[in-house]
Parts: C-alpha cells; sequence; structure tokens
C-alpha cells in the first residue's frame, strides 16, 4: 500500500498514561501533529478512577500526588480543563494499644500530639523538618534538568556536570553532610538522628520504602524520604493532595488540554511494534495489522516494553539490551479498593473529623514494617503489612454516593515473585490480610463493606502493562535515578534508534504523577527537530 | 465591639481559629479552622456556606419604586423583571461610584437592593418627592451564601416550592423550608455556581441546620471571609474600599472611580433617559477615563528568580494581600494592583489592578513590585482579561 508510507503524523506517543499525555501536550503546543495510541479503553495508565462498583468511584491505582508540577498545570492551563487537587492535610497512625498519633496543619496541634509520645521529638520535629526544606531545595535543581552523561566528554555534557558539582559543593557544610547521610542511609537510621518515638519513626520512615522491595532498616531508602517534602520547598504548593475525581481526574484534564491543542487521541488501540526503516523509528504497527507512520515515534512504556518489546532487541547494542534486562522492576506493593456502606469508626478517634480527610498509616513502628519486609523477603506478602489509606469520598464526596465511602489502601508488600503459589491463588489471602489488619483499627470496617477490589502486583500488570507491577515503572532506587534512569546513556529520553525516544516514569525523575519525564521528554524531542 | 449575626450560635460553635473579625459592626469568621484551604476548596469542589448577613439590604416599595430605581442605578431597572436580580453600581452626580450591589426586584412595586455601606440617606435623598417607602432591613433579614458546584444539588433536597433547575443566573424566586418561607437569588461573591438565601432571623438557624444536615454527604463546609476573598479574586470581583474607594470615603478627588474605571462599563446603560451621574459619564466617555481595571498575572519564573537571589524559594501561599503593589512600565508606575493572592487552583501569583488606561492593554508586559528579604523588587507580570477563572458551571 503506497498510503502506508504517507506521514499522517509528526509524531506517535505510545500509551496514554499521564506521561505520554503531557509529552503528547506539550508537542502539539509546539505546532507538531500527534497521534497518542492508548490499548486500554480509558486513558491514564495507573492515573485512572473507574467506578468499579455501582456508584463509587475508585482511584484504582496511583491515589496522591505530591510532585505534579506546577508549571505544566499553568503551561497547559490544566485548571481549565478541570484539574483540581484537594489539599490532604493531615497523617494519623493509628496504634494497636488504643492511642495515635495526629499531624495536622495546625502547627501546635502536632508539637502537643508528637509530645505525648516523646517531647524531644516534638521539638526536634522542627528541626528535621527545616533540615528537609534545605535538601528538597538542594535536589530540586535536579529534577528540572537533563541528567548529564558523565562519562562523555562533550562540552555540553562537562557543563552540565560541572554546573551540578558547582550546585551541590556551593552548599554549606551541613547541608552536604546531611544530603550525603541522605544519600547512603537507611530511613530508619536517618531518623534517628532526630527522633526517639515508634509512630512517628514508623510512619516518617515508611515514605522511604514506598515503591521499592526494600526496608526501613535498607540503605539507600532514607533518599526517598525526601519526596515527601519536595512539593512543600515552593511554598506555594502543599505536599501532598488529592485530585478531585480521584487520580483519572489528572489524567482527564491532561487529555482534554491535549486534545484541545489538537492531539489526536485513539484509546483501546495497540501497538504491537514501532516500524523500524534504515536503522530510524518510522512508526508503529497496531495490533489489528495498521500501520500508522510518523517522523517521530516516543514510547511512554517502561524499558521492558521500550526496547525488548516494541523493538527487535536484536536492533540494539548489547550492552543496553542487557542494561535493560538487569533493569530492576520487583514491583512490591498491591491495593485494595473498598466501597462502603458507612463512615469508618477508628477505635482510636471515632466519630467523624479533620482526620478522616487525611493519610491514615498503618505503620505503628519501624519493626512492624521491617517485619513486613521480612515476609516479603522469601517471597510471601506481609501478613501484618504496611497500608497507607485515605478515603477519598470524605476529601471529594462526588466520589461515593452521599453517606458512602471509598476506602483507597495501599499496601506493601506484595511482592511480584511469590516463593510459593501464584497471586491467582492468594489473592483474596492477601485482600483478607489487608482487611484483618484494617480491622483491628477499623471494628467496624467488616460490616461495612460493600465490595472490595484486591489488586496484586500481577493485577497492576496485567490492566497497566507496568512490568512486574512496579508503580514506578522500575524501583526509584539511588542505582536507578538521575543519568543511570533507566541506565547509563539511557537517561536523555533518546534510545539508540534514531527517532524513537521514551518518556515514561522509567526516565528521569522517575514516578509518581509529576508530568516531569514527559514535559523533559517533549522539551529534548524539540531540541532534535 | 461588634455584635454576632443571627447564624453565631452555629459559627461560634465551629470556630476553631478564633480568628473573627469586624464585618460592618458584625461578627464573622476568617477562618474555621487552622488553615482556610479546605474553605476555599469547598468553594471550588463541593460548596462552602458562608454567612453573609452583615451586608446592608434595604427594601424600597410603592408606587414609585421602579422610578426610584431608576434613577439611582446605572442599569436599566424598568427592565428588571420580578424575580430578576441586577449587580450594579450607584454614582454620585458626578458619575463617581457611591457602592455596589444587587437589586432585586420582588414584585412589581418592590425592591430589595444589597450594598457593602450604610445607603439609606442617600436613597432617600434621591426619593425627593416620590410615592416610595425605604426601609432598612439590614437587621431583618439573615443572609447566607451556598457557593459551589454542589450548591444546587444540596439545596434541592432543603428547600421547597421552587425549580431551582429553572432559576437562571441572576434570578431570585421565594422558596420554603418547611413553613419557613425564605428568598433565594441565584447569585454570590464567588464566580461560582451558586446561591444566596434570604431570611428571616427567626428561622436562620433551622435554615443553617437544615443545609448542613443535608449537604454533609455533599462535602458542605462553612466557610469564612479568607476563602471568599480569594475566590472573588480568581473572579475578578471588585470590593469597595480595597479595588476602589466609594466617593463617600474619598478624601480627594483622585481617589474617586468611575463605573468605567473599575470594570463596570459594561453595567452602566447610557441609553437610558436619565440617572444620576449620567451626564457626567457621558462626559467621561466622550474624554476617555483615566483608569482601567484589569487582572494581572505574575510571571513565576521570575519570582523564583528573585526569591533565588536571595537563596530562597517563593514563600506567597496563603492569604490573599489587600496591601496595593505599584504596577511598573519602563521604568514609569502606571497603576497598582489593589488585591492579590496566589490562586491555590490556578497556580499563578494573580492581582486586580488599576491601570491608566493609555498603558491597560491585554498582554502588556508589566512590573510588579514584591518585596524580598525587606528589599523592592519588580517581578515581571502579563496584563490578562478579568475573570481569571470562570467556569461554566456558574450559569449552567
Amino acid at each position: 500500500m503506497h498510503a502506508a508510507t504517507r506521514k499522517e503524523y509528526d509524531i506517535i506517543v505510545i500509551g496514554g498514561g499521564h506521561n505520554g499525555l503531557v509529552n503528547a501536550a506539550y508537542l502539539a503546543r509546539a505546532g507538531k501533529k500527534v497521534l497518542l495510541l492508548e490499548k486500554r479503553h480509558v486513558l491514564g495508565g495507573a492515573s485512572v478512577t473507574e467506578e468499579i462498583f455501582p456508584g463509587f468511584k475508585f482511584t484504582v491505582f496511583s491515589y496522591v500526588v505530591s510532585l505534579f508540577r506546577p508549571e505544566i498545570i499553568r503551561d497547559l492551563n490544566l485548571t481549565r480543563h478541570g484539574l483540581m487537587i484537594l489539599p490532604l492535610e493531615s497523617t494519623l497512625t493509628p496504634l494497636p494499644d488504643g492511642r495515635y498519633l495526629y499531624r495536622g496543619p495546625d502547627h501546635f496541634e502536632t508539637y502537643r500530639n508528637i509530645a505525648m509520645f516523646s517531647r524531644r521529638d516534638a521539638d526536634a520535629y522542627e528541626d528535621y523538618s527545616r533540615e528537609m526544606y534545605f535538601m528538597a531545595k538542594a535536589v530540586k535543581y535536579i529534577l528540572g534538568v537533563i541528567p548529564p552523561q558523565p562519562s562523555s566528554l562533550h562540552p555540553k555534557e562537562l557543563r552540565g556536570l560541572l554546573g551540578m558539582a558547582q550546585h551541590f559543593l556551593g552548599l554549606p557544610a551541613e547541608q552536604f553532610n546531611t544530603l550525603v547521610r541522605l544519600m547512603t542511609m537507611s530511613s530508619a537510621d536517618f531518623l534517628l538522628r532526630w527522633f526517639e518515638s515508634e509512630p512517628l519513626l514508623g510512619t516518617l520512615s515508611a515514605s522511604g520504602i514506598i515503591g521499592t522491595f526494600l526496608g526501613p532498616r535498607s540503605p539507600g531508602t532514607a533518599y526517598v524520604l525526601l519526596h515527601h517534602y519536595m512539593g512543600e520547598i515552593d511554598g506555594a504548593f502543599r505536599a501532598w493532595g488529592f485530585a478531585k475525581g480521584g487520580t483519572g481526574g489528572i489524567a482527564e484534564a491532561i487529555a482534554s488540554a491535549a486534545r484541545s491543542l489538537g492531539v489526536h487521541i485513539r484509546s483501546s488501540t495497540q501497538v504491537s511494534q514501532v516500524i523500524v526503516k534504515d536503522g530510524k523509528a518510522a512508526g508503529v504497527a497496531l495490533a489489528d495489522g495498521e500501520e500508522i507512520y510518523a517522523r517521530v515515534v516516543v514510547s511512554s512504556l517502561d524499558p521492558y516494553h521500550t526496547f525488548l518489546k516494541l523493538v527487535d532487541p536484536n536492533q540494539l547494542p548489547p550492552e543496553v539490551v542487557a542494561d535493560v534486562e538487569r533493569y530492576i522492576f520487583r514491583g512490591s506493593s498491591g491495593k485494595v479498593n473498598l466501597a462502603l456502606d458507612a463512615a469508618p469508626e477508628l477505635a482510636c478517634l471515632s466519630g467523624p473529623g479533620a482526620h478522616l480527610r487525611g493519610a491514615i498509616s498503618i505503620s505503628p513502628s519501624i519493626d512492624y514494617i521491617e517485619k513486613a519486609y521480612d515476609d516479603a523477603k522469601y517471597g510471601d506478602f506481609s501478613r501484618r503489612p504496611y497500608i497507607d489509606m485515605i478515603i477519598p469520598s470524605m476529601i471529594d464526596p462526588d466520589m461515593a454516593p452521599p453517606g458512602k465511602h471509598v476506602m483507597s489502601c495501599f499496601v506493601q508488600y506484595a511482592p511480584y515473585h511469590l516463593s510459593q503459589g501464584s497471586w491467582d491463588e492468594k489473592r483474596e489471602a492477601f485482600g483478607d490480610a489487608v482487611v484483618d489488619t484494617l480491622a483491628e483499627y477499623i471494628p467496624n470496617l467488616k460490616d461495612i463493606i460493600l465490595h472490595r477490589q484486591v489488586l496484586t502486583p500481577l493485577d497492576i500488570e496485567r490492566t497497566t502493562g507496568l512490568s512486574q507491577g512496579n508503580i514506578f515503572q522500575g524501583e526509584l532506587s539511588l542505582s536507578q535515578l538521575f543519568f543511570l534512569r533507566p541506565a547509563a546513556g539511557l537517561a536523555q529520553y533518546r534510545t539508540p534508534l534514531r527517532n524513537y525516544y521514551q518518556c515514561g516514569s522509567a526516565t528521569h525523575p522517575g514516578g509518581g504523577i509529576t508530568g516531569a519525564p514527559g514535559r523533559l521528554a517533549a522539551l529534548e524531542i524539540l531540541k532534535d527537530w | 465591639m461588634p455584635i454576632p449575626s443571627p447564624f453565631h450560635p452555629r459559627t461560634s460553635a465551629l470556630m476553631e481559629s478564633h480568628e473573627w473579625r469586624d464585618w460592618s459592626g458584625y461578627l464573622a469568621a476568617s477562618l474555621y479552622e487552622p488553615l482556610h484551604d479546605r474553605e476555599y476548596y469547598a468553594i471550588r469542589s463541593s460548596a462552602a456556606l458562608i454567612d453573609v448577613s452583615p451586608l446592608f439590604k434595604y427594601e424600597i416599595r410603592g408606587p414609585d419604586a421602579e422610578r426610584l430605581l431608576d434613577r439611582i442605578i446605572t442599569r436599566d431597572a424598568n427592565r428588571c423583571a420580578v424575580g430578576q436580580v441586577l449587580y450594579t453600581p450607584w454614582c454620585d452626580d458626578d458619575g463617581k461610584v457611591i457602592d455596589d450591589g444587587t437589586v432585586t426586584r420582588l414584585a412589581t412595586d418592590r425592591f430589595r437592593v444589597t450594598s457593602a455601606d450604610p445607603n439609606l440617606a442617600w436613597f432617600q435623598d434621591c426619593a425627593w418627592g416620590m410615592q416610595v417607602e425605604i426601609q432598612d432591613v439590614s437587621a431583618e433579614l439573615a443572609a447566607l451564601a451556598l457557593q459551589g458546584p454542589n450548591a444546587r444539588v444540596i439545596l434541592q433536597q432543603v428547600i421547597q416550592g421552587i425549580d431551582l433547575q429553572g432559576l437562571k443566573f441572576y434570578r431570585a424566586a421565594p422558596a420554603c423550608l418547611g413553613d419557613l418561607p425564605l428568598y433565594v437569588s441565584r447569585t454570590g461573591y464567588t464566580g461560582d455556581l451558586g446561591y444566596e438565601l434570604w431570611v428571616a432571623p427567626e428561622g436562620a438557624l433551622r435554615l443553617w441546620d437544615a443545609l448542613i444536615e443535608h449537604g454533609e454527604g455533599y462535602g458542605i463546609t462553612p466557610a469564612g471571609m479568607l476563602a471568599l476573598d480569594l475566590a472573588r479574586i480568581e473572579a475578578g470581583l471588585v470590593m469597595i474600599q480595597v479595588d476602589y474607594i466609594s466617593t463617600r470615603h474619598a478624601l480627594i478627588e483622585e481617589q474617586k472611580s468611575s463605573p468605567f474605571e473599575i470594570g463596570l462599563g459594561w453595567a452602566v446603560d447610557m441609553k437610558k433617559k436619565s440617572f444620576v451621574g449620567k451626564r457626567s459619564l457621558q462626559a467621561e466617555l466622550a474624554r476617555g477615563f483615566t483608569w482601567r481595571l484589569v487582572g494581572v498575572e505574575v510571571d513565576w519564573n521570575s519570582l523564583e528568580n528573585i526569591y533565588a537571589q536571595f537563596d530562597l524559594t517563593p514563600r506567597l501561599a496563603g492569604r490573599a494581600s489587600r496591601v496595593a503593589a505599584p504596577v511598573y512600565q519602563g521604568g514609569e508606575q502606571i497603576g497598582q494592583m489593589t488585591s492579590h493572592a496566589f490562586s491555590p487552583l490556578l497556580k499563578k501569583y494573580l492581582g486586580i489592578a488599576s491601570i491608566k488606561s493609555q498603558h491597560a492593554s491585554y498582554g502588556a508586559r508589566v512590573s510588579v513590585e514584591v518585596t524580598v528579604e525587606y528589599t523592592r523588587q519588580k517581578a515581571q507580570a502579563t496584563l490578562v482579561a478579568l475573570p481569571f477563572y470562570n467556569p461554566p458551571r456558574k450559569r449552567a
């Protein structure tokens, strides 16, 4: 067919997750003719809201946002397209003995609440927050730059490296030392420099393990703590928020903006492979045989799909293939979504209140989380897992019918590779472990569950395509960040194949709903145009 | 000492922050919770309940009621149908704005006027020789604003005797809550879908309780003045004594404004036969007016760069500011930003500004003064049209 070689589009973006959508929107904004292809009927990837049970909207996979780049909101006019991020103001840590640690927007209330466990910690909390502000400010610089290639002698790369070196060496000694500790220590050890009370240590350390197959005592987890503070340093932006309508609301807003900029979006359209001609990407072939040609192809999928499935690995240098094969996915988390007939009643703090509108963290101590990790290390899901729970309907009442509620439980650990049995056999047992754990803190929980959706890493992989169910398209460990994300030499959004780019969470600056990889990739693609 | 409003038993029970302010002699909540964020987001995401009882309210009735209103306001009162609400300024004989408010036609010969300041003397002076009765009903009417995307669905469950779906933007109608009569207008100061409810003080708590009870599942949230102030800036709505000065408070001529200068030119009907100030406004139109009300969008990168000079990151979130900031173009001051705030929704630093009309073109690059570390700096900004935020549901 002659028509087959006609280039209808400048650029084809594969995958309609939030980064693919951001990428497509920015490219269209620069005047390119863009086609975006999504295999599912719904856009968003892991950023979707679905009415799994009639009248109840589940923020199925991802559930909160902290780092979504405000410049994307401004550049793409996302507010006009319906984006609204509602504040999540508090974290409640209920304890098995009926006590609780509540940290909210009222400064001295939080101080008093921490002091109930340790007066010293209440005071040290200020120092810790201040130190983390400096750390976030130091690292924030990295989020907005294209990673340089340390092994290259190209002047541009050297300039980038020099700039980075100057930036970090310019920090006051005290801050530089803290930064080194942050990069090397475990979150537990790092936090023990300030704190002594278990509920605070447990809850803070938990943010160092999210999305990794590591425990709070594993070195390198301290760095992930920083992600909890990153949002705050802009001053204007709250650290954590809940998107109105669930995280699908974000995807819908970006999709709407992308369409208004001229992006053609086709959902329920699976790409089977990238068409390569003369060593260059030239288009895509769909699962149904249709071929679409374009000058540039961008994959927002993870490296496994981008390098090993969508193209023939034989077309790539063997060392690149080897690096991608060694890239660590290791999905470690699951998700349990519940439709509830009434408001949950907490044993530690009954009745309605602000505490139900924030995060509720099952993280009574470092030991508790480390034990949960012990189960996972040997190939089992945690019998008593770490759970980060929110009740979206308390924040956005439109998520459930009036008086009813939806509950979103992020659960760790749920290793992708089980030592015994399969996830298909163990799914409900995993769900039971989560509900049993929660019921210890929420006595009325089992009586009010109308519907339960249990998502194991295998389910996450099957539905979204995220390899091994890793929510970040690959672990956010230091060895897989910045110029090593996803691998050395692949960190600048380009690939060994000309006109073939990557823009997903597996590229710098990594996972979470930030939109940053999609945007930075678009800027690089336009540089090459 | 400010006095409690009819809703005080309920609002004071919610008051965690203990931050009250004086609004026309009444205690008004600045915010109920330690932070105003949630109250603000209720306006945009679910529904906020705001006690607006301190507004001044007047009833004007009699055979000459229409004639009097038509003489006072700059819009055409003859074309105000029963059940219609007009937002309008009114001027002195020099065409300078005295106040702005709403005029609701309750019946052929009966109007209700709301205003920010007392206006009884002015209305009575304008009524000389007319067959009309002007009554200050400020204390006889409690008022609640229910604002936000869920306002309608909540109201539908609480009140009867009214077709809320059919009640268009800037329309009003009587309704009831059981045997309690009230009056509903599709109005507000937020730029969102919303209603204002007018009720006798004796029924105030009953109305509040019913709204809270039925609204809970829809996220109804009592909100204070800080949240309202953010919303009205996003909506580009002016505030008296902040964005303009009433002629009755101005100490020098330069402080006075015509409706054209405060963004209310659209509300001046020059085809009307006459109204107070018309001749002066006609002359001003011919001559050209001095000021124009526009929006200012501060360039975020520029702000970041200014803060970065001090090794700081911008810290601008929080409350709206009513401290005017100078606006410059090419070194010359061309106006001032009179209300400004970081919009949590738009993630932009925005302001309502009065700019000399020859400089006030949309898209013009200007700079605004910001103070960082006690030093005065200039941040880049752009003049834009108001409102900043205008969701379709406002009128839907």
